[in-house]
């Protein structure tokens, strides 16, 4: 139980692959357009990192070491191209609409870097709960980002779920502003990259003050430096 | 008699931070005013809504850094980015758009790089080029000088413009920008280049109305008094005359060498000079202390970099006008320039000589 707590923490906050680890950093950038943009690549890069994860936790006592990236490669293309025909076939629009993003996942380090890190040397059932974990940090992340960017870019939320979800989720569209004109720079690269840097920033002050309270709380004194420079 | 422990150089300038920002901003006034009186008073309403935006800002950032608010407020830098990017914005745009581009400028560009003295980017033009991104139609709205304006604003109607984009008696921003002949009027750079782009050549262009003497209508009065303006900020020593002789030069001799060759499809020398934000950049903008270049060389390196960026922009670039990019553009070259420009210590012999 303490593994499935431990690996939860870490995927979602401590080693988040979005804000820690930085892995993914294109498709995370490039797709955040809007939250249903978002949550279609989240999705089906959690499906994909679950697929490699435990297919190299299954296959890693009978791959010589050497050979073991290219067989990794391997494992996550083929996934990612069953994906990529699935989203073809049921989300066609949404499909469309992330593009070239999602055969990019195959590039996404945080697939192969989870592979190789923990997959690769762990039994089946940790290294599904690790992608899951993983996966959903990584989610959260893109979720966050696209909120941020479609309410200052378009002062909507869930706009084109529909694409993702089906009919019924026209209803999800929230419209929480209307303005003649767009922020467009939310909506455009810069936009990404000053979003995310607010979040990591973001993330630094939560972690600043859970530390400054736990050594508040531990009772720990700081010892009077004398020599050398002071921190 | 105090004894003052100072490192080298022993002889500078006594001048503060607060000083010299005060004293560049008061060379502007020249330009405020000629803006004003030539352009509607929209400039004036503009520049109220900037400083007052930066100091909210500055205050607001100085205090979650635990930083002392009324010391940094007090040396006037602030102040100096929400002039520039007030007078350097359309004199009738919307209110948000001065207050998203000055709490950006001191924000994101200035503050979070660590406060004055440590940002990369200019914030003025870092802030000019955000909004011209994101608001392009906005960013273009410039009413034509007020002897070509069909309608005459009076000061409450730059107010209601400003507020609420119809003037007080009801006029839309598209029909305050229409001439006297009824026909919507552009600055006389993106007259200009629509114009070329239609394929008329110079001279046809020339007939305009927005074209007076070898510039635009206003803007000739206006760069002279940026130039004015520069000059005595130059003779007070506030700003080394390197980067505006560069900047001005550098296009000066690209334009020339082109209006030479083909004298139907580039404007002269002189135009590029008057034009625009010419003169407030060479001398107000890219003297920046902060992100220009700070070796004698590297000014000249620096300012010649951004004179040719315009040109190139100007004429083959999306915009009308260039100089945000080009200076933005030249800042990130400014750490590569200082590099290969330091100045030799005093003692030691030049490169060369030590062969």
């Amino acid at each position: 139980m303490s593994q499935v707590k431990e690996l939860t923490i870490q995927g979602l906050w401590k080693n988040n692959p979005g804000l820690v680890q930085l892995l993914g950093l294109c498709p995370l950038l490039a797709v955040t357009a809007t939250v249903t943009n978002a949550l279609g690549l989240g999705l089906a890069t959690l499906l994909v990192l679950l697929g490699s994860n435990v297919a190299v936790s299954l296959v890693r006592n009978h791959v010589a070491n050497e050979i073991r990236i290219p067989v990794f490669v391997l494992i996550i293309a083929s996934l990612v191209t069953a994906v990529e025909l699935l989203m073809n076939a049921y989300t066609y629009d949404l499909y469309l609409s992330l593009g070239i993003f999602i055969p990019l996942i195959v590039t996404n380090c945080a697939i192969i870097g989870r592979a190789e890190a923990f997959a690769s040397k762990n039994a089946v059932l940790p290294s599904a709960i690790d992608a899951i974990m993983m996966g959903l940090g990584f989610l959260l992340v893109l979720l966050v980002l696209g909120a941020m960017r479609e309410i200052l870019g378009q002062g909507t939320l869930f706009d084109g779920a529909d694409l993702l979800l089906g009919d019924w989720a026209k209803a999800l569209r929230i419209e929480l502003f209307t303005v003649d004109s767009h922020f467009l720079l939310a909506m455009l690269p810069p936009g990404a990259f000053l979003g995310m840097g607010l979040l990591i920033a973001l993330k630094n002050v939560i972690d600043n003050k859970i530390k400054q309270k736990q050594a508040v709380e531990k009772g720990s004194i700081a010892r009077a430096r004398v020599t050398g420079a002071a921190q | 008699m105090s004894f003052k422990i100072a490192s080298s150089p022993h002889q500078h300038n006594q001048r503060s931070t607060a000083q010299i920002m005060r004293l560049v901003t008061l060379a502007c006034l020249p330009g405020i005013i000629l803006q004003a009186v030539m352009f509607g008073y929209g400039v004036i309403i503009q520049l109220a809504l900037a400083i007052i935006t930066a100091w909210c800002s500055e205050a607001l950032i100085l205090r979650l850094r635990n930083k002392p608010v009324l010391a940094r407020l007090k040396d006037n830098s602030a102040l100096l980015t929400a002039v520039l990017l007030a007078i350097a914005i359309p004199p009738y745009a919307p209110w948000w758009l001065i207050v998203i581009g000055t709490a950006f400028a001191i924000i994101m560009v200035k503050q979070l790089y660590g406060g004055l003295g440590n940002n990369i980017f200019n914030p003025a033009m870092a802030a000019y080029v955000l909004l011209l991104v994101s608001f392009p139609l906005q960013m273009t709205q410039w009413l034509p000088p007020l002897s070509l304006q069909s309608i005459s604003l009076t000061p409450l109607d730059a107010v209601c413009s400003i507020f609420s984009q119809f003037s007080c008696s009801g006029f839309s921003l598209s029909q305050l920008q229409s001439g006297i002949d009824g026909i919507s009027m552009a600055t006389p750079l993106d007259t200009l280049r629509t114009d070329l782009n239609r394929g008329l050549t110079l001279d046809e262009s020339w007939q305009r109305p927005v074209f007076f003497a070898f510039a635009g209508t206003g803007w000739l009065w206006l760069n002279l008094a940026y130039l004015a303006g520069g000059l005595l900020l130059i003779q007070q020593k506030i700003i080394s005359w390197r980067i505006p002789v560069a900047v001005l030069g550098s296009l000066f001799v690209l334009a020339a060498v082109s209006s030479l060759a083909s004298s139907d499809t580039f404007a002269g020398p002189l135009f590029h000079l008057f034009s625009g934000g010419t003169m407030l950049a060479a001398f107000f903008i890219a003297t920046d202390p902060v992100s220009a270049s700070t070796t004698d060389k590297g000014r000249l390196y620096y300012g010649a970099l951004i004179g040719m960026l315009v040109f190139l922009i100007r004429n083959f670039g999306g915009y009308p006008d260039a100089y945000a990019f080009a200076i933005l553009l030249a800042n990130m070259t400014v750490p590569l320039i200082d590099y290969y420009t330091r100045p030799r210590t005093y003692g030691h012999r030049a490169r060369s000589e030590l062969k």
